[in-house]
């Protein structure tokens, strides 16, 4: 039982982790995903270079913890996107 | 804005009939923390069905096996919104995360289950990594 909108697609409400062709990474809930972007709410970002925490570090502490969700709603255009998989699905060499 | 309780009602009752404490104020959500003689768990309860769906089912499996905590309360994210943020407060070193779960033991967190590691599984599965915590931090009944 609860609220299911089975409209909008397999990765609907699911956290994902969406790598850019840029130094930003996305963790978020997956609310849309079409041809042209990926829409994500709820979402915390990394930017390598600019954190303190290397890109590695913090995929293994936001794979232990989940996300903060700082960002209400990050919209990433699909030409960006270099991978996008479930977080609990994360395997970090 | 909270939720409409009519819509909430039927998803709080899949925990309350399983004999789940609701903790609807600041002060239950302390006095039941402040209770540390024996391991608890806490549920934070959400409508989402992409996670909760799972997760209620999962408390039901999970608490027919022999070793569970004593205490098992729940506040319910984007309902009882003064409660779901003073319960917070106690764990605030983990991203809000709903549902989660959390158990505590003389005090100190000793488990903590967030959404992305509920949300992609089954109840069976879910129940069995509650099982575990509870063999490994409960005594069996």
């Amino acid at each position: 039982m609860g609220t299911f909108h089975h409209d909008k697609g397999e990765l609907h409400g699911i956290t994902v982790v969406v790598v850019t062709d840029g130094p930003e990474l996305f963790v978020g809930r997956c609310d849309t995903i079409t041809a042209k972007q990926v829409v994500l709410l709820d979402v915390e970002a990394h930017v390598e270079g600019e954190n303190a925490s290397s890109r590695q570090e913090y995929l293994q502490r936001v794979s232990m913890v989940g996300q903060r969700g700082e960002i209400p709603r990050v919209v990433v255009p699909t030409e960006r996107v270099r991978s996008l998989q479930r977080l609990a699905e994360l395997e970090i060499p | 804005m909270p939720y409409d309780p009519q819509l909430v009602a039927p998803m709080r009752e899949e925990l309350t009939r399983l004999g789940v404490q609701e903790l609807t104020t600041a002060a239950a959500v302390d006095e039941w923390i402040a209770e540390n003689d024996s391991p608890g768990l806490l549920i934070i309860n959400s409508v989402c069905g992409c996670a909760a769906g799972q997760a209620r089912p999962a408390v039901a499996l999970a608490l027919q096996h022999a070793a569970r905590p004593a205490r098992v309360a729940t506040v319910f994210a984007g309902q009882d919104v003064e409660a779901t943020a003073q319960a917070r407060s106690h764990f605030a070193e983990f991203p809000p995360s709903s549902p989660s779960m959390v158990m505590f033991k003389n005090g100190e967190i000793v488990h903590f289950l967030p959404r992305h590691r509920i949300e992609s599984r089954s109840a069976q599965e879910i129940a069995q990594e509650l099982t575990e915590a509870f063999q490994k931090h409960c005594v069996t009944a």
